[in-house]
């Protein structure tokens, strides 16, 4: 789960980093109510959305004047944010953080994620702060620095110095950059997050250190002990079909192609997403039903995926397990029924009860194409769409 | 012979009062010789009581104490499961299936790091297979786990993968052209696991009797690579291997926890890639699993 970064920014000063001062808004007038609030004489009007790349992408603007907030705000507020994570249509900006100006004198980049190779916790830092931390990783990967952490340990003082020394925090600001990585530590285990980053994290002027931007993950598996968190949720910033996926317990991905896929099992839907690649189409989502799909979760799951105007044809793929094909046989007359399918739709299934499934598909009347092998599936639903 | 089970493997289920724990405890019990291998239960408030006349314990030692078992199956919830992992460690099991999914990572991690330091401070070694898996199985002996045991067919070759319903799938093509399975192994869709592609990939380099592995990975993470890399150098049997989603798009969670690409080196291209540089048989067809298999023999 994905928040904002004034929602970050809350939590990190739950945890003691220190953040500029910011008040969220949903509105030109709260924005320039805000800005009176924090006082100055320069402000940073930033657009909220989930992606990154808001700068760039003309969603960060400098204020100097009361008059000059409303201005930005009126203007970013309401925008179609286009960045690269938003994909060409961008993302309608709700809300904006406004934000005291800060003296910024260095850039740094800190962040936490879980590494899977060593099973620990990865704490990177580098000195390249406030660019693409992927771009940094691709062309100057000397430095990105890393201290793996033993979380029945946590991050040590020593390996904290590491980090600062490395990224050349000067020594007057030292004690002040350690304490803040050891807390940016026990923010990202405390609440589960899967990735807590600061970026950038800046030296003031006057030595100070302070978290400019920040950005985190959390793992979905661990939302359930964290009630706070979920209450950060943004419906507005997911994409709808996905959110109504979920509702029903099916994990569903859309993607560009022009084929829809229904499969039970994670790792099969992306084969059979490769193969419908392998045969000369594109798969129009990720879709898997899960274990225990009943009739009523088939019929959901075709509604969602005929939802997709560019879905020509759908391709079924179940293995029988425990869930017996009869079962997803009834599901897919029914919901082929409910929907009136006027879509082609290959439905290939294997295991339990897999010929009991093939008759009840044959008997209903229905023009249902059978396949024995996902490439023959994958096949005669390419020839059906073209 | 076969890897981590066979028919005299005694198994402890732990979160057998649940309705997953009950449904499969009677579907293992059904396959070969489970009615013999399936010898205890654990719940904490249930002791003393029975399901299908297997006496149900207070806990994983007492469990084990009581009747040998050396093996448990764990299907407890996922706020409880990282717990009912580490219970089966300090009980000095040989092995833990945890079949649970939707663990929160952190108690993965947590659980992960106490095994190991109990093992560097000279305490026994618990495997652990998963979480968030099918279990494995080595037909016409004993099944562990929510595979349909019915697919299975007895024979030489091993089969290991992240997903259980393509597991399922290279099973059945395998059986279908006549080839049986030593053991198949469903090590799990998370990110923070147990026994990893290369532990078992050594396991059946190590087995007499399997002679071809069949290894399917998915996107994320970089055990793939590492377990081609042993293999380059060590494996004395034919592989053919198999990467779900050269489709799936970067960032984006792919229904399982640990299917997420986050890097250049993640991607099913590139694990392709190197599993056919160590001397792999790979495909991108996963109708073809079994026959390019059949082919190498």
């Amino acid at each position: 789960m994905k928040i904002h970064e004034y929602q970050a920014k809350e939590i990190l000063r739950k945890f003691g980093v220190v953040t500029p001062k910011g008040i969220p808004c949903f509105s030109v007038e709260e924005a320039v109510k805000a800005a009176e609030q924090l006082g100055g004489n320069i402000w940073v009007v930033k657009a909220q959305i989930h992606a990154g790349g808001r700068g760039k992408g003309g969603g960060v603007k400098i204020a100097k004047t009361l008059h000059e907030v409303q201005a930005q705000a009126a203007s970013i507020l309401g925008m179609q944010l286009v960045t690269h994570q938003t994909g060409p249509e961008g993302q309608l900006v709700r809300r904006l953080l406004i934000e005291e100006g800060a003296d910024i004198k260095k850039e740094y980049y800190v962040a936490a994620l879980t590494d899977r190779a060593t099973q620990k916790v990865a704490m990177m830092a580098s000195s390249e702060g406030g660019m693409d931390i992927e771009e940094v990783a691709h062309n100057t990967p000397e430095k990105i620095i890393k201290v793996f952490v033993d979380p029945l340990v946590g991050l040590t003082d020593a390996q904290a110095t590491e980090l600062a020394q490395g990224i050349g925090v000067p020594a007057g600001s030292m004690a002040q950059a350690v304490d803040t990585l050891q807390k940016l530590y026990t923010c990202y285990m405390e609440t589960d997050a899967s990735l807590a980053e600061i970026n950038p994290l800046i030296l003031e002027g006057n030595g100070n250190i302070k978290a400019l931007d920040a950005k985190f993950n959390f793992d979905s598996n661990a939302l359930f002990r964290h009630p706070d968190i979920v209450a950060y949720r943004d419906l507005d910033e997911e994409d709808p079909d996905e959110l109504e996926a979920s509702k029903f317990d099916l994990a569903y991905i859309s993607l560009d192609g022009n084929i829809g896929c229904l499969v039970n099992g994670a790792g099969l839907a992306m084969a059979t997403m490769d193969t419908i690649k392998l045969f000369g189409a594109e798969p129009a989502n990720f879709l898997d039903v899960g274990g225990g799909a009943t009739a009523e979760k088939v019929t959901e799951a075709f509604k969602i995926m005929l939802k997709n105007p560019k879905v020509k044809g759908i391709l079924v793929n179940i293995f029988g397990g425990i869930m017996r094909c009869d079962t997803i046989a009834n599901g897919v007359v029914t919901a082929a029924r409910e929907v009136q399918l006027s879509v082609p739709l290959v439905v290939r299934m294997k295991g339990t009860n897999e010929d009991i499934g093939k008759k009840i598909l044959a008997e209903s009347g229905l023009p249902i194409i059978s396949a024995d092998t996902m490439a023959d599936a994958a096949t005669k639903i390419v020839a059906a769409v073209k | 012979m076969s890897i981590l089970i066979n028919k005299d493997t005694k198994v402890i289920t732990q979160g057998i009062t649940g309705k997953t724990g009950m449904f499969h405890t009677s579907k293992c019990r059904e396959y070969a010789n489970g009615a013999n291998c399936f010898v205890a239960g654990v719940n904490p408030k249930k002791a003393g009581e029975e399901f299908e006349g297997i006496p149900i314990f207070a806990g994983v030692k007492e469990a084990s104490d009581a009747t040998g078992a050396t093996v448990s199956v764990i299907y407890v919830p996922p706020a409880g499961a990282a717990a009912a992992i580490w219970e089966a460690c300090e009980a000095d099991l040989d092995l833990a299936i945890c079949i649970t999914e939707g663990i929160p990572v952190r108690d993965m991690l947590m659980v992960r790091n106490k095994m190991k330091a109990k093992v560097a401070a000279g305490g026994k070694e618990t495997l652990l297979l998963g979480p968030n898996c099918p279990g494995l199985i080595t037909p016409d002996e004993i099944k562990i786990g929510i595979m349909p045991g019915h697919i299975h067919r007895k024979g030489r070759i091993g089969v290991v993968s992240r997903s259980g319903t393509l597991t399922y799938e290279a099973v059945a093509q395998l059986t279908e052209i006549g080839l049986g399975q030593s053991s198949a192994v469903g090590i799990g869709g998370d990110p923070i696991n147990g026994l990893k592609h290369i532990d078992v990939m050594k396991m059946f380099n190590d087995d007499p009797d399997t002679d071809a592995v069949i290894m399917i990975g998915e996107i994320g993470g970089p055990d793939e690579a590492e377990a081609a890399q042993w293999c380059k150098a060590n494996m004395k049997k034919p592989v053919v291997g198999f990467i779900a989603g050269v489709t799936a798009p970067a960032g984006k969670r792919m229904g399982h926890a640990g299917a997420l690409i986050s890097g250049g080196a993640d991607t099913a291209d590139a694990k392709l890639a190197i599993m056919e540089e160590c001397g792999f048989t790979v495909t991108r067809d996963p109708s073809e699993m079994a026959k390019l298999l059949k082919a190498m023999l």
